[in-house]
């Protein structure tokens, strides 16, 4: 099993005690082995999905376009800026955008604000769940080149090294419209059929998992798992 | 009729309930958005979030009972929608109708908890567990002022066919079981309020108490095929209640009009007051609709 193979030197110095193999025993005096990391998790590597023939997927990506479900998921400050989305001032369901609470069932994630190295293995999990096809969308210069925190001992600067981004919001913090333009632009790189950020995760993901792993320091995980 | 023509007029029912459903559930999105001075969603998302979630490219199994949760959950509406008559004296829209068909239906809707609930439970999440024991909780309430009401009506017109029921209530709004047997419809709309699960019955699938509660681990085509039963559940169930209490439908203008302020109903009330815990739900359900139903069979029996 690849996933067995963390090539992480600090995973013994990080070990998460509740994640050891250990035998319980059950009500009925039977005694069952457990191996959280196996039994807990899902450790299929990710596949790529080829797209369906062009017309049907020129409809289907002008459905998915048009109803684009956003995890509830806010980091950093830019979290702040996403809840006035629903309020009658800006109102994203008018253009098809809604919240979900679950990973799996949304295909938006935003990335709102800078990540530290502890969200950012949450972060990584969450993306993991979504199913293809996803896009993520970073909200704010932390996103991009680190912004304000470029040179912090805790947070990542670029995100696009971790997971594939599909647009980018200049700004700190961008103000709701600006959201609301990036939601206009994804849908449009989503209709061009441009925007196949599961698929590059997939195709590229030794190098997504290496740099994934050179911050995150405590990896007490699966390589894949949703 | 041969059966396949009957089959094909119960499609072309079906199909016309599900576009009802959907543009329903639009509607009335968009008047509470209204109320709350938001534009709201387009009248035709549905229409495009269905389409989005069948066409999700991976999916995640947790087991053969995992993917019939589902499955289960649309034969529990599809199976209601069979047994029901729609058109009052129409041959051709009033399905599989038959001498005992509000048992049947009353069968029904618990069928589909019952299948999202072992389902669920396989995907192993704790919250749709906690989910689920509180939808059937609530449910097992809901259900026993209905079927004290469907009782009260079986005596008052000694049949257990909707058919003949709503036929009963033709010729003017008097004949209406809202006029002829007041008690019983009183008994029915307020569990009605738990059947739709609108605001104050709605903590089972409120997104912000457990994650929506047991659809959490669903998602994609499972999540889609769970939505079309949504806009057919809800039709249905206000079709279920036009024909025992609202004189049914002569025609499907009058049909779409009705359950159309039927499900209203709910939703107004749902727009109005906040959301109960589970077991204040529980608890109101056993109180006054209950004492109502009982009500409505001692008059009707004495």
């Amino acid at each position: 099993m690849e996933s067995q193979n963390n090539n992480n030197n600090n995973q013994e110095k990080f070990r998460d005690p509740n994640l050891d193999k250990r035998t319980v025993i059950s009500p009925d005096g039977q005694q069952i082995e457990v191996d959280p990391l196996q039994d807990y998790f899902e450790q299929a590597r990710p596949q790529v999905h080829k797209p369906a023939s062009k017309v049907i997927e020129k409809f289907l990506n002008w459905a998915r376009a048009e109803s684009l479900w956003v995890l509830g998921f806010g980091t950093g400050c830019g979290s702040i800026e996403i809840p006035p989305l629903t309020t009658p001032r800006f109102d994203a369901y008018r253009f098809g955008v809604a919240m979900r609470p679950t990973p799996r069932q949304s295909s938006v994630f935003i990335i709102s604000g800078y990540l530290s190295v502890k969200t950012l293995k949450r972060a990584i999990r969450s993306y993991e769940q979504m199913q293809n096809p996803k896009y993520v969308i970073g909200l704010g210069s932390c996103t991009i080149n680190g912004g304000m925190y470029w040179d912090s001992y805790n947070t990542i600067n670029r995100l696009d090294y971790y997971m594939p981004v599909d647009n980018y919001v200049a700004g700190c913090m961008p103000r709701p419209e600006a959201i609301l333009a990036a939601f206009e632009s994804l849908k449009k790189r989503i209709k061009e059929g441009r925007a196949d950020g599961a698929n590059k995760y997939a195709e590229h993901f030794d190098w997504y998992k290496a740099n994934q792993k050179k911050v995150i320091k405590d990896w007490n995980m699966p390589d894949y798992n949703w | 009729m041969s059966i396949i023509a009957k089959l094909l007029w119960v499609l072309l029912g079906l199909f016309i309930i599900l576009n009802w459903g959907l543009l329903m559930g639009a509607l009335i999105r968009k008047i509470v958005a209204r109320v709350g001075k938001r534009v709201g969603i387009r009248w035709y998302q549905p229409w495009l979030s269905l389409p989005m979630l069948y066409s999700t490219r991976s999916s995640i199994s947790h087991g053969v009972m995992y993917y019939l949760g589902p499955v289960f959950r649309l034969s529990g509406g599809v199976g209601i929608f069979l047994f029901m008559p729609l058109i009052v004296g129409s041959p051709y829209f009033d399905n599989f109708s038959f001498a005992g068909d509000v048992v049947v239906i009353l069968y029904f809707q618990f069928f589909g908890m019952l299948g999202m609930a072992l389902g669920a439970g396989e995907g192993g999440h704790p919250y749709s567990t906690i989910g689920i024991s509180r939808g059937l909780a609530q449910f097992t309430t809901v259900e026993v002022p209905l079927t004290l009401a469907v009782i009260s009506l079986a005596i008052q017109y000694d049949t257990l066919s909707i058919k003949e029921i709503a036929a009963a209530q033709q010729g003017g709004i008097t004949n209406w079981t809202l006029f002829t047997n007041p008690l019983a419809t009183a008994a029915a709309l307020l569990s009605m309020l738990g059947i739709f699960r609108h605001a104050p019955f709605n903590l089972v699938q409120a997104p912000n108490e457990i994650p929506i509660g047991p659809p959490t681990e669903y998602h994609g085509t499972y999540l889609g095929v769970l939505r079309t039963n949504g806009a057919i559940l809800h039709v249905i169930e206000a079709v279920l209640f036009m024909n025992l209490f609202f004189g049914g439908a002569g025609n499907w203008i009058e049909l779409i009009i009705k359950t159309f302020f039927i499900y209203f109903f709910t939703v107004f009330i749902g727009v109005v007051f906040p959301r109960f815990r589970i077991e204040q739900s529980v608890v109101w359900f056993l109180k006054v609709p209950l004492v109502l139903g009982i009500l409505a069979i001692l008059f009707m029996a004495i």
